[in-house]
């Protein structure tokens, strides 16, 4: 669906994003994740050709979104983070004119709006001046407009910002039902929303991508899937001992006792896995379950990000 | 064609949805009056035709300022409410969006001169003018105001602040009007071009008699074209 090699963007000397390179399937719901600065907003602009690259391609649908712009941007619906709103304007009068503007028009362009406003949740404002809208509201009518031509690329940066709690679930309910029709890109700076709502994640860091990938995929690039969710049958004083002993586990934490079944979360120092079980079988404890613990998204995103040099993408 | 004049019709309907639009309107409408009754409309004896030069004397000033303050809006409001994404990401060409705010703009300034009508016709009416000498002066005054509404258009896409792209055209628009002062002082052949450029020195006063030149409509004509591709230019670099 989408397909980005070697993208790069400069501003004089600066370069905002290096040699960015991956692929997104259809209807794939997909997270943007970096810190600011990392050259987030630039791609997100690039790939809604709002800005040129220095250099790279990018194909949107088999489109390429620079070598024949007007077609491409058919296929593309952005918001950006404060919704491009004409206030002064009824949502309905806002919607046509966009939709006739994106060469719609007659029944389909009113069905569409009507189908559009349905499916943001926003239908009960459609002959509302946008001025008086809710910021919430806003946000909606923001994907409205980003959806009304069926794009099948729907860009999203930040659109769960400045909402609360309910707002932000009927959010996740909204771009969670864009993945029947479109493919989404989302960037946000809330991580444990972008892993509610996303199927993959990527990560900038100084303009180059240094993950991508699911969350658990991420989490072994992090070297956390060194990380282990142990059940056994023992004792915990004698457990936490044996893990100090081994040179192979970092850290060990008890996370539930009962009735002598221990459940523990083991960090090893590597992929010391059939060492660190071997070491429990024969210190006499019985194994029940052996997991990869799943790193939390923080920790990932921290550990991608952090300074120092960039973990190899896979 | 169709996005051009989608743009043009929404701009034009934007001025009428605030009471910015009704008040600029007023407001020239009541200068453009208050000079038609202190100056054209004297207590001597005079022709017709030469009220009426007078009226289009201070038309083509209001239309100026007009011109100046409904342009500033066009680019710098889209802007400045980051609706500008909007049409920068509709497939759309960066000259359709130029041409469209354009003439939201000439609309503007041509529903302005039409609620003018009013002043000739009364000359029309007590006095003895043709047809041909008003339909001139009007030609005059919609083709000076384009001209003026294409610099301001460039002046909008400067700066998402819409006095800077009102300051920027209203600097232009004078360096134009004085260029006939500048024509005078200068040798030959520089003085021939300078005196071309002059915005109403050299091309207004034949409309003002009633004489349409086509040299000053060609004029005016390519200063619309010059600075509406500078505007395309303006936006496009915006993507570089």
């Amino acid at each position: 669906m989408i397909e980005v090699t070697g993208l790069t963007r400069t501003y004089g000397e600066t370069k905002a994003i290096e040699d960015l390179s991956f692929s997104i399937g259809a209807h794939e719901i997909v997270g943007f994740l970096g810190l600011n600065g990392a050259g987030k907003t630039t791609t997100l602009k690039i790939l809604a050709g709002l800005l040129y690259p220095t250099a790279g391609l990018v194909r949107i649908d088999g489109q390429d979104l620079f070598g024949a712009p007007l077609e491409a941007r058919r296929r593309i619906g952005f918001l950006p983070e404060t919704a491009p709103l004409y206030t002064e304007m009824r949502v309905r009068d806002y919607l046509r004119f966009l939709g006739e503007l994106r060469g719609m028009g007659g029944s389909a362009l009113a069905g569409a709006i009507e189908e559009v406003a349905e499916r943001t949740q926003c239908r009960e404002a459609l002959d509302v001046v946008i001025d008086t809208l809710s910021w919430g509201y806003r946000k909606r009518v923001g994907i409205a407009q980003a959806i009304l031509h069926a794009p099948k690329l729907v860009i999203l940066d930040e659109p769960i910002g400045g909402l609360d709690p309910v707002q932000i679930m009927g959010m996740r309910e909204v771009i969670a039902g864009l993945r029947d029709t479109c493919t989404v890109l989302v960037s946000s700076h809330i991580l444990s929303e972008v892993s509610q709502t996303c199927d993959r994640l990527l990560i900038l860091k100084k303009g180059r991508l240094v993950g991508h990938g699911r969350q658990e995929e991420l989490a072994r690039m992090a070297e956390h899937a060194t990380c282990l969710r142990v059940q056994v049958r023992g004792e915990a004083a004698r457990f936490l001992a044996l893990a100090a002993s081994l040179p192979v586990v970092k850290e060990a934490r008890i996370e539930s006792d009962s009735d002598g079944i221990l459940s523990a979360r083991v960090e090893l120092t590597g992929d010391h896995r059939e060492a660190f079980v071997a070491a429990l079988v024969g210190a006499g404890f019985g194994l029940r379950r052996v997991d990869d613990a799943e790193a939390e998204l923080e920790q990932v995103f921290s550990t991608l990000t952090s300074s120092g040099p960039n973990p190899k993408v896979k | 064609m169709r996005q051009t004049l989608l743009i043009a019709r929404r701009d034009f309907e934007a001025y009428f949805n605030t009471a910015w639009g009704y008040v600029i309107l007023a407001i020239v409408l009541l200068i453009n009056g208050l000079l038609f009754n202190a100056f054209a409309m004297k207590a001597t004896a005079r022709y017709s035709t030469e009220v009426l030069e007078d009226f289009f004397y201070f038309a083509s000033g209001t239309t100026m300022i007009a011109a100046i303050i409904l342009s500033q809006r066009l680019f710098a409001e889209e802007k400045a409410g980051g609706t500008m994404v909007l049409l920068d990401t509709a497939p759309v060409r960066d000259v359709q969006i130029v041409l469209g705010k354009f003439l939201a703009g000439l609309g503007m300034v041509a529903a302005l001169l039409a609620l003018t009508t009013y002043m000739p016709g009364f000359i029309f009416v007590n006095g003895k003018v043709s047809w041909g000498h008003m339909g001139a002066g009007y030609l005059g005054l919609l083709l000076l105001g384009a001209a003026v509404v294409a610099i301001g258009t460039w002046g909008s896409t400067l700066s998402r602040y819409q006095f800077v792209g009102a300051a920027v055209s209203g600097v232009v628009t004078v360096l134009l009007l004085l260029m006939w002062m500048v024509g005078r002082v200068s040798d030959p052949p520089i003085d021939g071009v300078v005196s071309y450029l002059s915005l109403f020195d050299k091309h207004f006063q034949p409309f003002m008699e009633g004489k349409v030149n086509t040299e000053s409509v060609v004029f005016y004509l390519s200063l619309c074209f010059a600075f509406l591709m500078l505007s395309v230019r303006s936006i496009r670099g915006r993507r570089w």
